[in-house]
């Protein structure tokens, strides 16, 4: 019981936010690899830009309490992240319009 | 706080004033006075680009976050006069009726790609930095993707947004574990709090892999030859030359600059990425028969030539790396631009279609021949000398066996540009191309590429002046 009490009410040591963000990049590069669905190719990347910016809040946060920098990084990447996903979705949109179809297998237009 | 100092940022406010200008012409303007909307954005582009054209004394803004050098308007006017050719070359595309809606989009998103190069190149910070990367690259795929009733260009599209964000974001991992390692984000102090620990080294290699996709070296060139095919050809042409051109540059200043202890573990990365570009990208060219797919490879390995600039470090590699670019843009848009007036005319972009186009077209062979020779480095041509200098660069530095395989590879891709020529020239053809007259403004891109190839090699003014101003570590 003291066990779990202390691991409850002691700080989080670093290594476990640095496992979690490093845990979902290598997940978002490997759904980026092996997903056939143009959607699921997003949200694999979504995963990579967001392990990013725990990293940035984390270091910020633990090693570097003093400042602001890290933060304000992870608030531009999230807002830039937004911009790149309705770039995106909307390229996906008109790939849906043009082939009524989503998957990656379709896209085989050009090819040598 | 003082904002007067950020008027010193005169190319960038320079350029959002045109691009504002532009935008609001394109909403308010009536249908009559839409038709001058052409010639006053060229106009305008124009006077942008007469305007900036003088280097001013280095600065730095907000802090380091926005550091100016004299070189950078030598780059940033590089490319402008590049942006004014595609604009001059996509005038007659973007007249189609198809297009004629479009054109304040395609206006408004080419120039704010640019702006974010500019932010990019004058960047002190890696947020600047970043920003300024993506204000390049998703602008870009909404170009890529313009012609939304064609397959193939909404099939490029996905692949270049969906590559260039998987290419970002690996990039922005790298920089979180760059602030994570120095606990700063600006290069200058960067570079003293750099030294090679493995996480930082782990932390560089992910960084780069966002900039080696944007100038498409080998392991990250997969998108290049789709994209090329899949985009219009004026679309295609900026992507080849001006964001290729902002990058390269950006690399190597960030190299030396920020990561400038650790160049003992980056040149050999550099060495092996430039003789794979180099070698794959010309050996694939060889047996490429669409024309656009042909100058992506060729792209790709002037591409690994730039590396032989950037891996030397020195002063003398800065200066032969702008010039290169220089040389490059004018060469790459002359082939483009006879492609493109071509394209629109007929639609043919196979290589067997230019079969005979001598015949027809005398002159627009001309001009594709000498853009093709430039880029091969044959000697009365500009090219030749941005070879020469490139190599002189890197040989100085005691890269001989890499220079060496550089020079192997140039005659490989001798043999596959002369192939192009041979069509034109030699191959006889029933029916070749019928008497192509491209209109006005693409004429003044083709004849000003044609003078730049010409003379930017033999008259030495022009290198002198950019190594004047060039840096190193």
């Amino acid at each position: 019981m003291d066990i779990l009490n202390n691991m409850l009410s002691g700080q989080v040591p670093i290594e476990a936010y640095l496992g979690v963000s490093l845990i979902m990049f290598f997940a978002g590069i490997y759904g980026f690899l092996s997903r056939k669905n143009l959607l699921m190719i997003l949200v694999s990347i979504e995963l990579m830009l967001n392990a990013a910016d725990i990293n940035f809040v984390v270091f910020n946060r633990y090693l570097y309490p003093g400042q602001m920098e890290g933060f304000f990084f992870a608030l531009f990447a999230i807002a830039i992240a937004a911009c790149e996903t309705a770039v995106a979705i909307a390229i996906i949109i008109n790939i849906y319009r043009n082939l009524t179809s989503v998957e990656v297998g379709e896209l085989d237009e050009m090819k040598e | 706080m003082d904002y007067s100092s950020f008027l010193q940022m005169t190319e960038e406010f320079s350029l959002l004033a045109v691009m504002v200008i532009l935008l609001v012409y394109d909403i308010f303007a009536g249908e009559k006075s839409h038709r001058y909307f052409q010639p006053v954005a060229l106009i305008l582009f124009a006077a942008h680009t007469l305007l900036t054209c003088i280097p001013r004394e280095a600065f730095n803004i907000a802090g380091g976050m926005f550091q100016y050098v004299p070189m950078q308007t030598y780059v940033k006017t590089i490319l402008n006069i590049g942006t004014l050719i595609v604009l001059l070359q996509a005038h007659k595309f973007l007249n189609d009726d198809s297009n004629y809606i479009k054109r304040g989009e395609f206006y408004f998103l080419t120039l704010s790609t640019l702006l974010g190069m500019y932010f990019m190149i004058s960047s002190g910070n890696f947020l600047m930095f970043f920003i300024g990367l993506e204000t390049a690259s998703i602008p870009m795929a909404t170009l890529v993707a313009f012609d939304k009733y064609n397959k193939k260009s909404a099939e490029a599209g996905a692949k270049y947004i969906l590559s260039a964000v998987f290419a970002s974001s690996i990039s922005l991992f790298g920089i979180s574990l760059i602030y994570g390692t120095t606990g700063t984000l600006y290069f200058n102090d960067i570079a003293t709090l750099f030294t090679g620990t493995p996480l930082q080294l782990m932390a560089f290699v992910f960084f780069a892999v966002g900039l080696f996709f944007k100038i498409s070296l080998v392991p990250f060139h997969l998108w290049t030859p789709d994209v090329y095919e899949g985009a219009q050809t004026n679309i295609t042409s900026y992507l080849s030359v001006i964001s290729k051109g902002a990058a390269v540059f950006v690399l190597f200043t960030l190299l030396v600059k920020v990561f400038g202890n650790i160049i003992s573990d980056w040149q050999p990365i550099l060495y092996g990425l430039a003789v794979v570009s180099i070698t794959v990208a010309n050996v694939f060219a060889i047996r490429q028969q669409n024309l656009k797919r042909f100058l992506a490879f060729s792209s790709i390995s002037q591409a690994g030539y730039i590396l032989l600039a950037i891996i030397s470090g020195t002063a003398l590699g800065m200066a032969s790396l702008v010039y290169f670019v220089l040389v490059y843009m004018f060469s790459n848009l002359a082939a483009f631009g006879v492609l493109s007036v071509i394209e629109q005319k007929t639609g043919k972009v196979q290589m067997t279609d230019y079969n005979g186009l001598y015949q027809t077209n005398p002159k627009l062979s001309f001009v594709m021949m000498i853009a093709l020779f430039s880029l091969a480095g044959i000697p009365p041509f500009a090219g030749f000398f941005s070879k020469f200098f490139i190599f002189s660069a890197a040989a100085q530095q005691g890269f001989y066996v890499l220079v060496f395989i550089a020079l192997l590879n140039t005659i490989i891709s001798l043999y596959y540009y002369l192939l192009v020529i041979k069509a034109m020239f030699l191959n006889a053809n029933e029916n070749p191309i019928e008497k192509v007259t491209s209109d006005f403004p693409a004429k003044i891109s083709l004849v000003i590429c044609t003078i730049g190839i010409m003379i930017v090699g033999i008259i030495s003014t022009f290198y002198n002046q950019i190594a004047v101003f060039s840096f190193s570590m």
